[in-house]
């Protein structure tokens, strides 16, 4: 296997970890006030995911990292294309990790609904652009010969890839719903569990849809088939939750992820970015890399410490790994909502 | 003002604002696991509630701190999308690094620390804390690293045929004496950041409340300002070691620095000039004989090489064009970057003196000192990066490519004017929210909690 198709799958890897991990972190947000219908329960939802959203975020920030390490044309073109698009997440983002981070640190009504409008705002409005973002990256964008953008930021804006950002918007949401019945008990965990089916089915009918239309633009059996396991795994998720197995129901919007990712990455390669004016004019693993010895280096770096992140990662899932219900919040915080 | 410049002043905008907090987060980070330790070894109930005081503040800043990161990572792909293909095989490494060892490192183990208050084993807590600041100190590197290749390019070769820089020594850009020069310098300004933002908080309560909770913020004036003090020392050495690198590496930001524009030998350092702003005709001046030689070459005679006579060698070297920087904003930024320093460490030792003598008194002047001692290293770490980042101008690689060359071709001006407004408003709206939060926490004192009820000294931590 050529470094730079290690590269290319290392990360679709990190893409993966990203969307799967503040996948349910931001249906969490995005769920808040449908689930927390009074303060204290507005805490709970928020604990069950304070000790490990940031963690999660790193993701992003090192699969932009090794992309610009391992595919410096693929970074410049992307970001410097889709400038206004990345400009309205990295808003968002920003808001969003201010708003997690400093809701806490009053206790005070306002300074809570406040925050609490900033989180459910800042955290559909990147579930629903990743969705757009990824999605044009694998239909392609308008590039001549010089590998530069050439379109504007409503090229990004078809139908495609809207479809793909209400397809990761509405199964970021189910994703995050699985997560809180999961991770709570009480009011918060029954309130999940009833957003699940009509999600869920929303979910389904835009997936299908978003990863079929995938299939027409560079499909093959391969393609199909972790398109068909998506699906599967999708609704063996919502099964599961039916079923009262949340663990397993977990397990299956994790998968549904991964795979639907899985599905476009492997639609994209051996490309990066398509060009849409001409097929010659592609970044490619090939053309977009960067040398082998980089490349080599950054393979080592890799092999060695994502083990190691992925160990404490995990270290943290589990000593969080109990429910929270309302008893969890401190009896000093509950008077001062009451 | 087009793309260029736009580009330009949105990165200084955000690179400045994202490193107000940045030192902070490095300093006291170690700050507060210090002390953190010293609860865990003593079990003296004084420690928790320091470590829990600090921690509270520490919180505060590192979100801000995080945030901005974010902007720093997408914007060389956003703004600077020519600079990225032509870097991308050397810097590019330097930073996806940074993310795998330092961000998960820090981000992990803070959400450990703050959610295992009472949940982890007593170990594993602390080691949870040290392991946040090694993490800064690991990502401080790295970033640095990249910096300085940019000032002193190592361990690359030019490839013509695809027209950018490769990398074919890893190790070389590593151990860039730059990069050895320039992190320790950094760690140094941090905990002098660290320590000054302990030292003026902890000093306006012992001021304003002298006998209440003097157990409290007492010890706290006391390692503010011996950090201060210590750190201050280590600015000096390091700066010293940096002043001479520069002058071998970039030696036109040397003379730039010291308004030199004719190659002299011995050279004087120029601590004032009054004339014209570039310091190219001087009415007044107050200069310390040969001590720009000494500075620059560690010898009293040493030729320190001017202005117009590098300008003249970089013009055959480069071909025709402009290789100097802005001359006033370099001269006047190296000197109050020193300033702000001495004057964080006359307080520091003021301050020392007087807890020593008991003379804590309610003097309105001291209390304005408190107040000026942290913002003197935030001042003086934005003067030491405009000064580092201007006095490489006109270059963004030094020698290999020029900063108009670097931005994005595909970006016009409005969609940066754009981002320019929406990231300049957000870290306006940003910083107020983070001072109001930070002047309320740090005037409140912390409540003496009962140790049978972990939770109820802790609401700040929570969600």
């Amino acid at each position: 296997m050529a470094l730079t198709d290690v590269w290319f799958l290392l990360i679709a890897v990190l893409w993966t970890g990203y969307l799967v991990l503040e996948g349910f972190d931001f249906g969490v947000g995005m769920l808040l006030p449908v689930v927390g219908r009074d303060p204290i329960d507005r805490k709970v939802t928020l604990k069950t995911i304070g000790p490990v959203w940031d963690g999660n975020e790193v993701w992003l920030l090192v699969a932009g990292g090794a992309t610009f390490a391992a595919f410096p044309f693929w970074y410049a073109t992307l970001f410097s294309g889709f400038y206004l698009a990345l400009l309205i997440i990295l808003v968002a983002l920003i808001l969003r990790g201010i708003a997690l981070e400093y809701r806490g640190k009053l206790d005070d009504a306002t300074w809570h609904r406040r925050w609490d409008a900033v989180i459910v705002g800042s955290s559909a409005v990147p579930a629903l652009l990743w969705g757009v973002a990824l999605a044009n990256i694998v239909r392609g964008v308008p590039m001549g010969a010089d590998h530069e953008y050439a379109g504007t930021f409503f090229t990004l804006l078809n139908p495609y890839a809207l479809l793909g950002g209400i397809t990761t918007l509405l199964l970021f949401a189910l994703h995050g719903a699985i997560f809180l019945a999961l991770k709570t008990h009480g009011e918060v965990h029954d309130r999940a569990l009833k957003v699940v089916p009509p999600i869920g089915i929303a979910t389904i009918v835009a997936a299908a849809g978003f990863l079929g239309w995938t299939q027409t633009l560079d499909g093959s059996w391969i393609t199909w088939l972790l398109a068909l396991a998506a699906a599967l795994c999708l609704i063996g998720g919502l099964v599961a939750s039916r079923l009262g197995r949340e663990g397993w129901a977990f397990i299956g919007t994790a998968a549904t992820i991964a795979l639907a990712a899985a599905t476009l990455f492997t639609t994209l390669y051996p490309n990066v970015l398509p060009s849409t004016t001409d097929a010659a004019f592609s970044l490619t693993t090939v053309n977009a890399a960067s040398t082998a010895y980089t490349l080599k280096i950054m393979t080592w770096v890799a092999v060695i410490f994502t083990p190691v992140v992925l160990a404490y990662q995990g270290y943290t899932y589990w000593v969080f790994r109990r429910r929270l219900g309302r008893s969890d919040i401190p009896v000093t915080a509950q008077k001062a909502n009451a | 003002m087009d793309a260029i410049d736009l580009a330009r002043w949105q990165f200084g905008i955000t690179t400045v604002y994202h490193f107000l907090f940045v030192p902070i987060t490095i300093g006291l980070s170690a700050l507060v696991a210090g002390l953190h330790t010293a609860w865990y070894r003593t079990g003296n109930v004084k420690y928790r509630r320091m470590t829990q005081f600090w921690g509270k503040l520490f919180l505060i800043n590192f979100a801000i701190g995080v945030v901005t990161g974010i902007v720093q990572e997408f914007q060389f792909g956003m703004n600077w999308s020519a600079y990225s293909k032509f870097v991308g095989d050397i810097v590019g490494a330097p930073l996806a690094i940074e993310g795998l060892l330092a961000f998960f490192l820090e981000s992990t183990f803070l959400g450990l620390w703050i959610f295992g208050w009472d949940r982890l084993p007593k170990k594993v807590h602390l080691a949870s804390i040290w392991l946040v600041a090694i993490g800064t100190w690991l990502s401080a590197y790295f970033i640095l690293a990249a910096n300085s290749w940019m000032q002193w390019p190592r361990g690359y070769t030019y490839n013509a045929t695809t027209g950018r820089a490769e990398l074919h020594d890893f190790g070389a850009v590593l151990t860039n004496k730059v990069a050895l020069a320039t992190f320790p310098h950094t760690i140094a300004a941090s905990f002098l950041t660290a320590g000054a933002f302990m030292l003026g908080i902890a000093l306006w309560h012992l001021l304003r409340r002298p006998g209440e909770h003097g157990s409290l913020f007492r010890p706290a004036v006391k390692l503010g300002a011996i950090t201060t003090l210590v750190a201050a020392v280590a600015l000096v050495v390091t700066g010293d070691i940096q002043a001479k690198i520069m002058t071998e590496t970039q030696p036109m930001k040397m003379a730039a620095a010291e308004a030199l524009y004719d190659t002299s030998a011995p050279a004087p350092f120029s601590i004032l000039t009054i004339g014209s702003l570039d310091g190219s005709k001087e009415v007044w001046s107050l200069k310390v004989p040969h001590g720009l030689s000494f500075l620059a070459t560690s010898s009293w005679n040493g030729k320190v090489e001017g202005i117009n006579d590098l300008q003249k060698a970089y013009e055959q070297r480069f071909g025709p064009g402009t290789y100097k920087p802005n001359v006033p904003l370099t001269y006047w930024t190296f000197r109050f970057m020193i300033l702000c320093g001495v004057l964080a460490a006359a307080i520091a030792l003021l301050a020392l003196w007087l807890l020593r003598r008991q003379r804590m008194s309610k003097s309105k002047w001291l209390i304005r000192a408190a107040l000026a001692v942290p913002l003197l290293p935030l001042l003086g770490n934005s003067l030491g990066w405009i000064f580092t980042e201007m006095g490489r101008q006109p270059w963004i690689v030094f020698g290999l490519m020029q900063t108009r060359d670097g931005v994005s071709p595909s970006v016009g001006a409005g969609s940066v004017l754009t981002s320019l407004i929406v990231l300049t408003l957000l870290y306006g709206v940003l910083a107020v929210v983070e001072v109001f939060l930070l002047l309320r926490f740090a005037r409140e004192v912390p409540v003496e909690s009962e140790p049978s009820d972990p939770e109820a000294a802790e609401p700040a931590f929570l969600y």
